[in-house]
């Protein structure tokens, strides 16, 4: 009897507090996102105009995407990441200062979350993954545009970011979402397990061990091809000069 | 017939038969030797300490190597390896440039000994042609033209002239099942929007360069296939394929758009030199330097709901070449 009053208080208490944590989410949705993605997360449709932070003017069409299904795990990597609240819409987004506080995109990830049924934001374990397995994953489905120690790259049309300040949380959640024109992975393409893999394998590529020294940014081998022909061999060639230099007569 | 002969003869006398100098016996020619180095250190026991030196860090070479699970041990056993090549080195310069005598020898051309037969020799040669000016010429021509074979004999990889039928091969036909890297066949159902899938002819070798293929699943109201292709999607899904026409490397990356009014479209990316595939007409080059189009083939869901090709390919399978267009693909 008393556990059962017990649970009754917390959640009564428990339940407000959920509550003003979706209400402070809702104010500040207004705030910053209602100009792109609509009211209740409904998506700006053509025609519809936005004048939001960051924006001129002008009228744009399809400014964002719906948010009602995307879960707390889009919210929670779009907004820890700095991807959003967007600077300019229409520009890929990148990581950036976060414009908000931790118990602000608290609010608003719970806010995007009681839009509709979605993802929760997942929990990786990286230390329960194998860092062979992952570099093998990674290299199979990330490498062709992270580079092979997630340093980044370029495509056609957008950037892959480095993975340097990615968090576990962050990669797991990419990796389900594919943001901007990155393909997604259902769990069918890679396992809760195997994303274990491939975060453990991106948080060791942040600090590989460089058995050679001098990483030149673990950018591969035309860098280390640069520094072998502009360093090494000049110097050789000045060596040999100096060798061949002949005793002047006296 | 005798003016080859005569110009075999004279040839030959010309690599063979020059006199080599006779080797000079010591103390019968004046010798002008390069003074010493000046004096004021001591040489011999720079160069002895460099060699020591040397030796010590090759012995550090081998207690690194033997001690292992040092910190930075690659770059230590670096270290006392170049140390103690650069000391030897050190120590050689040292020894040959204070230590080792230098000396300048001269001597006059010897007295011609067979007079006579050098006389007839120089005959043979004129009576031959074969003048120094036609020599040189002859050379400097073979020079040349050897040069210039060696730079068009890389025109032959601009593509095979004779047994092109092989490159025109495929194993599709209609009703190959397409298989997953481990011969699982792929069902239209598993193929997801913005994901992308490398699917294999069922039966057929992997390695061969048109076995594989990527599929896609794009929304209908994407597709604008031309006609040359319409009909070629299985309910949104399309098979390219995974070689790319430029080079051959393999399509690995696909720009799946998650938001696409603001983000760019979907599109097949070769990671070699990044020629770029629209997915949704046909395959055709948006960016980069593919000269055509990706290869598409047909598709179609069988009653069980498993992937098959609905024929085969539209055009020949991977890097172009001359006469890449000269026929159709076949089983």
């Amino acid at each position: 009897m008393r556990r059962l009053v017990l649970i009754a208080v917390l959640a009564l208490v428990a339940v407000p507090l959920g509550r003003a944590g979706v209400t402070q989410g809702k104010q500040l949705y207004g705030e910053y996102c209602v100009a792109c993605h609509g009211a209740n997360g409904m998506g700006a449709n053509g025609g519809e105009t936005g004048f939001g932070p960051g924006r001129s003017e002008r009228v744009q069409e399809r400014l964002g995407p719906p948010l009602r299904g995307v879960g707390a795990l889009a919210a929670d990597f779009y907004l820890r990441t700095g991807y959003m609240p967007l600077r300019e819409s229409g520009k890929q987004p990148r990581r950036s200062r976060l414009l908000l506080s931790e118990p602000q995109i608290d609010a608003l990830v719970a806010y995007v979350a009681s839009l509709g049924q979605g993802p929760k934001v997942p929990t990786p374990r990286p230390e329960r993954g194998s860092l062979s397995d992952g570099q093998r994953l990674f290299t199979d489905h990330c490498a062709g545009c992270h580079q092979v120690v997630a340093e980044g790259g370029y495509l056609s049309g957008g950037v892959a970011p480095p993975l340097e300040e990615a968090t576990s949380t962050q990669i797991a959640e990419a990796i389900r979402i594919g943001p901007y024109i990155m393909p997604r992975f259902s769990t069918r393409d890679l396992s809760p397990q195997e994303v274990n893999s491939i975060v453990r394998y991106v948080q060791w590529a942040k600090h590989p061990d460089d058995r050679g020294g001098w990483a030149i940014g673990h950018l591969g081998p035309v860098p280390e091809g640069l520094v072998t022909w502009f360093l090494a061999a000049t110097t050789l060639v000045a060596v040999c000069i100096l060798l061949g230099k002949r005793l002047r007569h006296e | 017939m005798s003016r080859a002969k005569a110009l075999l003869v004279s040839a030959a006398t010309l690599v063979f038969a020059r006199r080599r100098r006779p080797t000079l016996k010591p103390g019968e020619r004046e010798r002008i030797v390069v003074p010493e180095a000046p004096a004021g250190y001591d040489a011999e026991l720079v160069a002895i300490w460099l060699f020591l030196a040397s030796a010590a860090c090759a012995i550090g070479f081998v207690v690194v190597y033997a001690l292992d699970r040092l910190p930075a041990h690659t770059q230590l056993l670096g270290l006392a390896l170049g140390l103690s090549l650069a000391f030897l080195a050190a120590g050689l310069v040292v020894m040959a440039k204070r230590l080792v005598p230098n000396e300048e020898l001269e001597e006059d051309y010897p007295e011609q000994e067979h007079t006579a037969e050098q006389e007839r020799i120089a005959q043979v040669v004129e009576e031959s042609g074969l003048t120094r000016r036609r020599l040189l010429l002859g050379a400097l021509g073979a020079a040349g033209g050897s040069l210039g074979l060696a730079l068009l004999a890389p025109a032959a990889s601009l593509g095979p002239a004779i047994h092109m039928a092989r490159f025109y091969l495929t194993p599709w036909r209609r009703g190959t099942r397409l298989v997953d890297e481990q011969n699982r066949p792929l069902r239209a159902d598993e193929i997801e929007e913005k994901n992308f899938y490398t699917a294999f002819a069922e039966g057929a070798d992997k390695e061969r360069l048109p076995s594989s293929l990527v599929v896609v699943r794009l929304r209908r109201d994407q597709l604008d296939l031309p006609p040359g292709n319409a009909g070629f999607d299985a309910d949104g899904i399309v098979a390219y394929s995974k070689i790319c026409t430029h080079a051959g490397c393999a399509i690995a990356l696909y720009r799946a758009p998650l938001f696409e009014p603001t983000d760019p479209k979907p599109a097949l990316v070769c990671p070699c030199h990044y020629s770029t595939f629209d997915p949704s007409s046909g395959g055709t080059v948006t960016f980069g330097p593919a000269g055509r189009k990706l290869t598409m083939l047909p598709l179609e869901i069988d009653p069980k709901g498993f992937l098959r090709a609905r024929g085969n390919f539209d055009e020949p399978v991977g890097p172009s070449w001359w006469g890449v267009r000269l026929k159709g693909p076949t089983t």
